[in-house]
């Protein structure tokens, strides 16, 4: 925990190499949670990095059962579920919480192929039974006894334009955030090149969502 | 329940705060031999007795209430170090280096780790202090907000956290009314939900 003493740029050199070498996929999962659940939209599923956790906390929970039935001091073994207690929470929280967006921008992630391809396999799979079954609800409750023109779930009513009935996630936001090293406007997106032109390393920033998006998809960028 | 911190999806409960606080390093004196430990997320030990060692807090805590170590106060939470933190808050309008996640680091020594500290009560009351002129600073802060991005130099999470719904809406709202971006009138009626459909076509204002 550096208390701020020591020179800068080599302060910030051996900052690089150490999380290089470093960076758990615990820490990754953290990062990745926090990012999701700061952001207003649903970003790209970490699939390499969850199927590892998943084995990661496979091989704990054996380990676990071993020790139980080899009768390893219980200290140690209440140690080891906590350690997997943690692990798991992360996991199922990043879970919820795509799950979460997932449903409050449904009929949006479908319509929108960019969106689509954040899924992973199983959330498009339950994205496309939700739609399923809630447009069933809706139609079979309420939207069958309304006048004709008015039964769509996607419009308001025929003469609408564009599908006015979906929540669209609001990138206007303002969300917190650190920068992992100096960024410059070549990072940024050049139409808003007026608003942001620089971010400094560490310093947190108060921020529209969508002038930061380029970076955060890159990785430079950590949400708070 | 994991996730089920607010209604709102993004924002943090103070305990998930805190669960992120309780990765951070701290030094303990175990008084006890144990082998390594091979967590997933790292390694850990071996612990000989009245070796010191660094563990994540989370792992602390465990142990120090099966009294099974001390844990040392880290540097910055000397009385010295603290009195000048203070004195500086009350001196400057900045605020002072504080490791970003001191508020819940110092409530979980204070709660878990008592006889480990020594002058408990002063620490403790200087750390309050400090969190309330802290938080005053932060409140006269927010009256100078304005539309664009906003930096802030060592503010913690707990602080961060307080402020983060109230002070994204607000830059949001001036966000919007500078560059009105939305016709006013739709505007109205519709704020009320969260989610506006925002693809109408825009229209461009006479600039003032």
């Amino acid at each position: 925990m550096a208390t701020g003493s020591g020179e800068e740029s080599t302060s910030a050199i051996m900052d690089d190499y150490e999380t290089l070498i470093s960076t758990t996929d615990v820490e990754l999962l953290k990062r990745a949670w926090r990012n999701e659940k700061a952001a207003p939209e649903i970003l790209q599923y970490e699939s390499s990095l969850v199927q590892r956790i998943k084995e990661q906390i496979e091989l704990a929970e054996q380990n676990v059962e071993m020790f139980e039935a080899d009768s390893i001091d219980p200290l140690t073994v209440s140690l080891y579920q906590m350690d997997l207690d943690r692990t798991q929470f992360l996991l199922r929280s990043y879970l919820r919480v795509r799950l979460q967006k997932i449903e409050e921008y449904l009929f949006h992630i479908l319509k929108t192929d960019e969106y689509l391809n954040r899924l992973s396999k199983q959330e498009q799979m339950f994205a496309r039974r939700c739609t399923d079954d809630l447009g069933n609800h809706l139609d079979e409750t309420v939207l069958s006894k309304l006048p004709d023109n008015y039964q769509s779930i996607l419009k308001q009513s025929i003469t609408s334009e564009e599908d006015d009935m979906v929540p669209v996630p609001r990138l206007d936001t303002f969300i917190i955030c650190k920068a992992k090293q100096y960024l410059s406007s070549i990072d940024f997106e050049p139409e808003y090149s007026t608003e942001i032109t620089e971010m400094e390393r560490d310093l947190l920033t108060f921020v529209c969502y969508k002038f930061i998006k380029r970076p955060l998809e890159k990785g430079k960028i950590d949400l708070v | 329940m994991a996730g089920q911190s607010d209604s709102h999806l993004s924002l943090f409960s103070p305990e998930e705060v805190e669960f992120m606080a309780e990765d951070e390093l701290v030094e303990i004196v175990p008084n006890l031999r144990m082998d390594s430990l091979n967590f997933i997320c790292g390694d850990y030990g071996p612990f000989y007795p009245q070796i010191a060692t660094q563990v994540p807090f989370w792992l602390a805590v465990a142990l120090k209430k099966r009294g099974k170590c001390t844990i040392r106060p880290p540097q910055w939470m000397s009385i010295e170090n603290l009195t000048q933190v203070l004195e500086g808050e009350r001196d400057s309008h900045a605020f002072q280096p504080l490791p970003f996640h001191y508020v819940e680091i110092s409530r979980l020594l204070f709660d878990h780790a008592r006889e480990d500290i020594p002058d408990i009560y002063m620490v403790r009351s200087l750390v309050e202090d400090i969190r309330d002129v802290r938080f005053h600073k932060v409140e006269t802060n927010l009256e100078k907000f304005t539309a664009s991005t906003v930096t802030w130099k060592n503010m913690s999470a707990m602080e961060v956290n307080i402020i983060r719904a109230f002070s994204g809406r607000a830059l949001q709202a001036f966000y919007k009314h500078e560059n009105e971006q939305v016709m006013p009138d739709t505007d109205r009626t519709q704020d009320r939900q969260p989610q506006i459909p925002t693809i109408r076509p825009k229209r461009n204002l006479k600039p003032r």
